[in-house]
This record gives structure tokens, sequence and C-alpha cells, in this order.
């Protein structure tokens, strides 16, 4: 049935039509009138006798409506050389006698009468139909699977996974996952560490199927690949570390509300579809085209359960402050993904500062520990303030720049608590820096973001991974479409 | 899906690595390495294995045995772990 050719027009005019629509059998003593005074050819979806006399062209494959975009009955068309020059959709008069250069057409029928779907854009059929007329344009090896063979336990055996059953990558579900961007299939995305392998807008789509994420997440998941792989986020970098780092994404942009992700109550817990699968999508893409597995070249000594997928959105909406892409440069507005290299989130409770002086203290002493109280300029954070945290400093007047302005000034270390052996611990930094006094993070090392449940007196800190230059540094990048 | 219809999936690997499951690496030399023998519970399996774990131990190999409990079914998983972890490679034996 397949056919990878897309058929070639007639000359002329041409008309799409099925019996099943009032306004096709409207419009049929219209296209008998035209048939003899111009070359005519009508292509018919469902039954070649109609309209009657006409001598319709069987399209019940539906595969000349599938290639040439028809989307409802009638559509007529003028096709000059074999390309199409003028569509009119539906029955209206004008439309259709400056396409035909005839006047006067339809003599007693009303002005204009809307048409109905055509039959290759139903819901019902275009899977399928995508599949036999569109999925030669896929380029992905076949995996037969035997008859017998369970399709899930043959994903796990061929080392697909991350450790939970996958949706297993069918070409029609491929294909409707396609369906989420308006990128080429075969357009190359990004080259994958560690393997380095050029990775395809089809190759992201098969792996954002395994991971169980709707087309409308593709674009998300498209941005968060080309971000890891950059040389600014050293995903290599990130993975083969023995540290517990892995990407975390953060999406900004009316996108979030669009596909439903979770930027309130337990933002980074389970439960949401989109926030766990366009995390675990990159993930996978990481894994199976880029080679990074586990025990091969991620070598990390912990890991994190955000391995698995570590997602969020931001909560813009009930923020006192500007959203973290803005921070980073986005116009205000736009879709995008933050990619921080990341460890766990750990929690930071103060329920009873109510003045910002107090809390920033609060934040201040829980952030001097990340990775080490006695490790300093070494590492990046990502703040996660919830939103009865943030009212705090908003009532006070305090903006973001203010709040991080303050912890750096409270993250100043000195000398003689972090140098080696300071405090009986060896752990620190070199001896010679005893009469130095040094920041916690690199000026730019604090990111902020607001999200998480209305009720809990509670903020999250994320430590980073090696920051910089020579390790791995924040990654924004648009969401396209 | 019918039970006979094959289903189809698209690789979603870099494609560096053949779709059938490769082999594992045979033995380069059987001096000092550890050998199962494997008797799968069928009439004269033994008699088959004990010649077998005298060739392998002309050959410098160590040799552990093991026993099926019945040949109609796989190998409980237990005895499969305990062949894996203990072993180097294992020769699984017919009979009759």
């Amino acid at each position: 049935m397949t056919d990878p050719v897309r058929p070639r027009l007639p000359d002329g005019i041409v008309a799409v039509v099925k019996r099943d629509c009032p306004t096709c059998a409207l419009v049929a003593p219209v296209l008998a009138e035209l048939d003899g005074r111009m070359k005519l050819t009508v292509f018919s979806q469902d039954d070649p006798g109609f309209p009657d006399g006409l001598d319709a062209v069987d399209d019940t494959s539906l595969c000349v409506s599938w290639h040439h975009g028809v989307e409802a009955v009638p559509t007529l068309l003028r096709v000059e050389g074999g390309v199409e020059v003028g569509r009119a959709l539906g029955w209206h008069r004008g439309d259709w006698e400056q396409l035909t250069g005839v006047s006067g057409l339809g003599e007693g029928l009303p002005d204009w009468r809307p048409g109905c779907g055509s039959l290759s854009v139903d819901p019902d059929r275009a899977a399928d139909l995508a599949v036999r007329f569109g999925g030669s344009m896929l380029h992905s090896r076949r995996v037969e699977l035997a008859p017998l063979e369970d399709e899930f336990e043959a994903m796990f055996q061929r080392g697909w996974s991350d450790g939970l059953p996958l949706v297993p990558p069918t070409e029609k579900r491929v294909m409707a996952m396609l369906a989420g961007t308006s990128r080429r299939p075969d357009e190359v995305v990004a080259v994958v560490p560690p393997d380095l392998v050029p990775c395809t807008v089809e190759k992201v789509a098969v792996n954002a199927v395994a991971a169980g994420c709707l087309p409308e997440y593709l674009p998300v998941v498209l941005a968060a690949v080309e971000a890891a792989c950059t040389e600014e986020f050293n995903i290599h970098g990130l993975l083969a570390t023995t540290m517990p780092t892995s990407p975390v994404i953060i999406v900004n942009g009316p996108v979030r509300r669009a596909i439903g992700m979770n930027s309130g109550m337990n933002v980074f817990g389970q439960g949401n579809r989109a926030n766990s699968s366009i995390g675990r999508a990159l993930q996978l893409v990481v894994r199976n085209v880029g080679g990074g597995r586990p025990g091969e070249v991620d070598r990390a000594t912990f890991g994190n359960p955000g391995k698995l997928s570590f997602c969020f959105a931001e909560d813009e909406e009930g923020s006192p402050w500007q959203p973290l892409s803005v921070d980073l440069g986005a116009k205000p507005g736009v879709d995008t993904v933050t990619l921080f290299p990341g460890e766990g989130p750990r929690s930071i409770v103060d329920q009873l500062s109510r003045e910002p002086e107090s809390l920033a203290r609060s934040f201040a002493v829980n952030l001097r520990t990340l990775h080490h109280p006695k490790l300093l300029l070494a590492f990046d954070c990502l703040l996660a303030v919830g939103p009865e945290h943030a009212r705090v400093f908003a009532e006070a007047g305090w903006d973001k720049a203010r709040l991080v302005a303050r912890l750096h000034e409270r993250l100043q270390v000195p000398g003689r608590e972090f140098i080696r052996g300071a405090g009986g611990i060896a752990e620190g930094l070199p001896e010679n820096l005893a009469d130095a006094t040094l920041p916690k993070f690199k000026p730019d090392g604090i990111l902020v973001v607001h999200c998480g449940g209305s009720a809990g007196l509670f903020s999250t800190m994320i430590g980073g991974w090696v920051g910089g230059a020579g390790g791995s540094q924040p990654v924004l990048r648009e969401i396209g479409t | 899906m019918s039970e006979t219809r094959t289903t189809v999936l698209l690789d979603p690997t870099g494609e560096r690595s053949p779709a059938i499951r490769e082999r594992v690496v045979r033995l380069d030399t059987l001096e000092g390495k550890t050998i199962g023998l494997l008797d799968i519970s069928k009439p004269r399996g033994d008699v088959f294995l004990d010649t077998v774990e005298v060739r392998l131990r002309d050959c410098g190999a160590e040799v552990l045995r093991f026993r099926k409990p019945t040949f109609t079914k796989p190998a409980p998983i237990d005895l499969r772990r305990e062949i894996a972890t203990r072993c180097d490679a294992v020769v699984e034996a017919l009979a009759d």
C-alpha cells in the first residue's frame, strides 16, 4: 500500500469530493456544468460513482488527498504544469468563479456553504495514513520483534530503558509525535555526547515517544536536547562525573500552561506527565543516541533520582519577580528552557522568619552547606523560592537582585573557617588562603526561580556541578515550533 | 494486536551497534577459567558431562557441576545467577 511518490495532479481544474458531504452533493451540478467546458478531474474519497456521470477518479485510498494536503471537501484546485496555483475550500461562488474563470456558476445555489472535513484528516485515520504515505520519510532502523516476544521486555533487553517501561516507538506513534513540530524529521538537532552522534528530530521523536511524551511536548524536548549538547553545558562532563549531578530543566513562557506543566504543589515530585516525560526524554536521548549509560561513561558514585527526569516549570503568574529566563537574557513572554547541572533538591525550612533579612540569613546558612561548607567558588546553585517565602520578600519590597546581593554578602567566608584542617576537618581550601575572605559562589552563581505549592514556609536549594567554563554553565534556549 | 502480528519498532539508539544482540565474547583460553557443567536432568547426561569434565581439567580449567531440577523447565533463576556469578563459561549438556 505504501506509495512514497507524491502523485502528480492533472492540469486544469481538480475537485476533491466525497458523497457523504452535503456541500459536495450541493455542488455536483456545478461540477457537471464545468465538465466539458474545461479539463476537469474529480477525485472521490468515498465512492467513485459520485458525482453521477462525472467518471470520478477513485481516491478511496486517500493517496491524492493526503499528499496534496486536502483538509476539507469540496476542495477545488487549479493546476498548471503539475503545480497547484489556486485553491478554494467548500462552496464559495466568487472563489470558484475566480478559480475557473467562469461566471454565473451554480445558479440557484446559495453564495456560500462550508464544506466537510476531508477523510484524509479524519482523526481516526490520520495516524495510519501518515505511516502509509509518510512513513518512508523515517530513517530509523526498523527493529522487528519476534511474534512471541513481549514488546516491553524486548525493549528492556535491548538496553533502551532507563529502568522503567517504555512506550513502544512504533512508526504510527513516531509520526504522530513528529506532528508536534514544524521541523523536518531529518534535521540534525545536536551532536550528542559521549558518542558524538548527530541526532535528528526523528531520533528525538522516537525517544520522546518512548519516554511517554505527547506531541505538543516535542518542541520543549528539542530545545532541551539542543541546550544540553552545547559546549557551555558540557553534558559529556556532567555525565561522566562521579558527582551526583545531571540536567535540571526549567521551563518558562506561555508553553508551560499550554502543555499543562506543573509549577505549583509537588513541583519536583511525581504526577505531571509533561514534567516527568520531558525530562525523561532528554535522558533517553543521552542514553540511547549519545550512548551515555551508567557504569560506562556515566561514572556517578551515587547519582540522584532526578537522573530519571528532573524538569519543572517556573510559577511566573504567582511570582513577585521576573522569571529566571529573563534574568538570563530572554525577553518576557518567550518560551524557553534553562538547563542547570544540578543535584537532587534539598529543603530549606524556615517557618518563623517574617522579615526579609532574617529569611535571607536563613537561606545563606543553608546555601553555605552545598556540597561542603568549606568548599567555595566551585559550584553554582539553583535556589527555588516557595510562594510563602517569596511573599516575605515581596511585602518588604525586596526584588530578586536585592535578595541575591544580600546572599552574596552573607556568604563571604573568612579563611580561618575554610582552610584545610579548620574545624578539625581535612577537607577545605589551601592553607595559603588563611588570610583571605572568599565568597561561596561566583557573582553569577546563584540562580533564583519561583515555584512550589502555596502552603508551606519552605524553599529548596539545588547544588550545581563544577561551575564556569571548565565545567558546566546554565544554558538557556528558546523553544521553537 | 493479534499474537501473530509482528511488531516493528523504530530504533531509538544512535545505531552504532547491531540490532541483533551480539554473542558473549568467547574465552581465549581454558587455562585457569571456571567452567560450569549444567546437567539438564535427562538420563545419561552425567555420563557425557563426566567425560567433558575430565577433558576440561586436562586443559587446566576448574569445573563446577550444576543440575537443573527438571529438563522440562528453564533453569531456576537462582541457579542461573549462581552459574553466572561463579563461572566464566557454561556447557549445558543434552542427553539420551
